[in-house]
């Protein structure tokens, strides 16, 4: 329990860390993610194929898999960019490596979703717009969006909340994140277990809150969605 | 620069092929385990009787809400924090030493891991049985026990089949953790040729197209378990029911 | 027609089977709460009777129906199966549940169920859900099941779906499966509960048809039904259940004919619903 205590600041930091990379992660997922839809929704047909292939890829493949070719392999890529220009060595830093890889692989599961929640607006209230005198603008700003977004409302929670636990991987490539701090607190005092332990109860924390504040956006974004249990 | 050399696969081939079977070791032989596992904890996750139903709500909890490679790690590094474990290892303890064994270890946490999501799917399906099946059952004379191995949990299992999909292959890809316990699965393999060869491009994206590979694998053999046992559920064809 | 239909049954009734005592309902209640739903019903069905209970939605007659095989549990009343009075307790509910499970079992078997939304299992073939039950429940072999089955599912004409799985069937057809199957386990009485009413009204015909069959062979059954054609051409009696209570019974002939009380004159013209 000492050991705890006088690792307590340095876990808290580890921790904070985790939570930076999901934050910017999941920024990075939404944002390819509605450009992933847009793209599989859109009549181009080469378009499509793309996204299937960049979807289909990263689900199909570990997301350690990735990130390890994304640290390792970016860092020889950056190399060859160093070298051709004559720069100083930079070094890919694990929190950029880790950022791009959590966010692209989520990036495939919010495509879905993204795609999934656009279909599922109906269209006739979408012709319903158009009826009224919208521009195509105004329908996608005032109906579909907006109603997208309620749709899609579930399926990104449950993907916040495995991201949120794949974010451990990072400490794989050396990212001081709270796994990471747990190792070596756990080596250095020979209690691994509580340090571990303690990591699971501040995922346990993320994703308890994580997930009442999704409940809480839930009911305030569904009002008029009658809820059906299929 | 070379960024793909092929030599480097085909001069490691033995060492993927390895890291290949220790990969599907691992992710079938936990799947096996949290298969038949979860089916009794599913029963029990719908108890009326919360004393019994509780320890199992807890136990999935705390699965699915932590990371399975702080999991892993605390199994693995964390045994050794326990006097008592560490003195049965001393002993040559045949059930404690297994504990020292990375195998075991992944095997254990993985296990552990899939069977609570696998429970939670299970109870979720079995929650969902048709209410007028059960009365069914009931109305011609079938106890709890009979009514739930005849009905409900065949059922379920049937029902259940795209979502349990979508576990196997997380667990396929989530088994790759494996390497941070020494182990040389598939991602490990490609780890020791990356820093053998310092070739990042030929080892990771060998070993990603063999897990795409392995992935579309289960995806198909799931197509034709739904095909098989899904047939009640398909919309009715053509010549369905016509047969005679 | 219906004459003739008629006309066998009575006389099964008076001359083979010397009414033996199946069923007897004594002083029936059961609540929901506050609410109460049934406030002391009676009936006795003795073998080859017919038994139509008719009533308004809502008028308690289904849950009647349920409380006889325990689907549902009374508030009180006494209920006698085969001239044996059911052991009940009270639970802490307040309900009265069979004490002995083994009894509770036997009733339920002696009983057999037509729901009216046949509740399948969506999972088995017909021929699997027909046998189901008499080998896991009465313990036949599985070839004598199969043998039984095929029997019946002949009997009400869907043989030649026994491969098929539920969904891919019309509910008229569904129905008959799930005829077939309470009549798989040879009750002494078939319990119909609204067995046409999830019916599109062409599919009605083929159900009552099978039904009205049954009742020929002299078979009992108790049936819970809006179908006012059935109840007085085929049944031997007819009860109307009024808020929870029976308004009227008797000779379907006399009581559909001329109702007395003004409650089921207001439901026969249609007003009552």
């Amino acid at each position: 329990m000492d050991a705890l205590i006088e690792y307590s600041p340095s876990l808290l930091a580890g921790a904070w860390v985790t939570l930076k990379v999901a934050l910017m992660s999941v920024l990075l997922a939404l944002a390819t993610g509605l450009i992933g839809a847009a793209c599989k929704l859109s009549g181009f047909l080469p378009l499509r194929l793309w996204t299937m292939l960049y979807t289909t890829v990263m689900r199909g493949v570990p997301d350690l898999v990735m990130m390890l070719l994304v640290f390792y392999g970016g860092q020889l890529l950056l190399n060859a960019v160093i070298d051709y220009f004559g720069w100083d060595f930079i070094e890919i830093d694990p929190f950029v490596a880790g950022v791009l890889t959590i966010g692209l692989i989520f990036g495939a599961y919010f495509t879905e979703t993204f795609r999934g929640a656009f279909l599922a607006v109906s269209a006739g209230q979408l012709e319903a717009g158009r009826a009224y005198g919208m521009s195509a603008l105004q329908v996608f700003r005032r109906i579909l969006f907006p109603q997208m977004l309620r749709f899609a409302l579930p399926g990104i929670g449950n993907n916040w909340l495995v991201l949120l636990k794949s974010t451990a991987i990072v400490s794989m490539i050396g990212l001081s994140d709270m796994t990471r701090i747990a190792d070596q607190a756990g080596r250095s005092t020979h209690q691994p277990f509580t340090f571990y332990l303690a990591v699971c109860v501040l995922y346990l924390a993320m994703t308890a809150l994580s997930s009442y504040g999704l409940g809480v956006l839930t009911r305030r974004y569904s009002a008029g969605v009658r809820e059906t249990r299929v | 620069m070379e960024f793909f050399d092929f030599k480097v696969i085909t001069g490691s081939l033995p060492e993927f092929w390895r890291g290949l079977w220790m990969t599907v070791q691992l992710t079938g032989l936990a799947l096996l385990f949290g298969f038949f596992v979860a089916i009794p904890l599913a029963v029990m996750r719908l108890s009326p009787n919360r004393l019994v139903s509780a320890p199992v709500a807890a136990y999935t909890y705390f699965f699915r809400g932590t990371p399975m490679l702080v999991q892993l790690l605390l199994v693995y590094y964390g045994a050794s924090q326990w006097e008592w474990m560490r003195a049965a290892w001393e002993a040559g303890h045949p059930l404690w030493s297994l504990f020292r064994e990375p195998y075991f270890c992944a095997l254990f946490a993985f296990g552990l891991n899939t069977c609570a999501y696998t429970v939670e799917i299970l109870a979720g399906s079995m929650r969902n049985t048709p209410h007028g099946e059960l009365e069914a059952a009931k109305a011609m004379g079938m106890t709890r026990l009979k009514a739930l191995q005849r009905i409900v949990i065949p059922s379920a299992l049937r029902r259940m089949i795209p979502s349990y999909s979508n576990e196997v292959i997380l667990m396929l890809q989530g088994s790759a953790i494996a390497s941070a316990v020494t182990l040389v699965d598939l991602t490990g393999a490609a780890r020791n040729v990356y820093s053998r060869h310092f070739a990042p491009f030929e080892s990771f994206v060998f070993v990603g197209l063999i897990y795409l590979a392995l992935t579309f694998a289960l995806v198909g053999l799931f197509k034709l378990a739904e095909h098989r046992w899904l047939a009640h559920l398909a919309p009715r064809k053509a010549e369905a029911g016509r047969q005679s | 027609m219906p004459g003739a239909a008629q006309a066998p049954m009575q006389e099964n009734n008076m001359n083979h089977k010397a009414s033996v005592e199946q069923v007897r309902v004594e002083d029936l209640h059961k609540s929901y709460g506050d609410h109460e739903v049934l406030k002391g019903v009676s009936l006795t069905a003795n073998s080859g009777d017919v038994i139509s209970i008719i009533g308004s939605s809502g008028s308690g007659k289904s849950t009647w129906l349920r409380c006889i095989n325990f689907l549902e549990c009374p508030t009180a009343g006494r209920i006698l199966v085969g001239g044996k009075e059911v052991e009940l307790v009270r639970d802490r509910k307040g309900e009265l549940v069979v004490k002995d499970a083994h009894q509770l079992q036997q009733i339920r078997t002696r009983l057999s169920m037509v729901f009216q939304h046949f509740n399948l299992w969506s999972h088995m073939t017909v021929l699997e859900n027909v046998v189901e039950a008499p080998v896991h429940v009465l313990g036949l072999s599985k070839a004598a099941a199969r043998e039984r089955a095929e029997r019946y599912l002949e009997r009400v004409g869907v043989w030649k779906f026994r491969d098929a799985y539920p969904a891919h069937m019309s509910g008229g057809q569904q129905q008959r499966v799930a005829i077939a199957r309470a009549l798989a386990m040879e009750p002494a009485v078939l319990l119909f509960d609204e067995p046409t009413s999830a019916l599109d009204p062409e599919l009605v015909g083929e159900v009552l048809k099978v039904m009205r069959s049954l009742a020929e062979e002299g078979r009992t059954m108790m049936v819970v039904t809006h179908e006012m054609g059935f109840a007085r051409e085929v049944s031997n009696h007819v009860i109307f259940v009024h808020q929870g209570r029976v308004e009227e019974e008797g000779d379907p002939k006399e009581v559909l004919v001329r109702p007395r009380s003004e409650r089921l004159q207001q439901f026969l013209s249609g007003n009552l619903k």
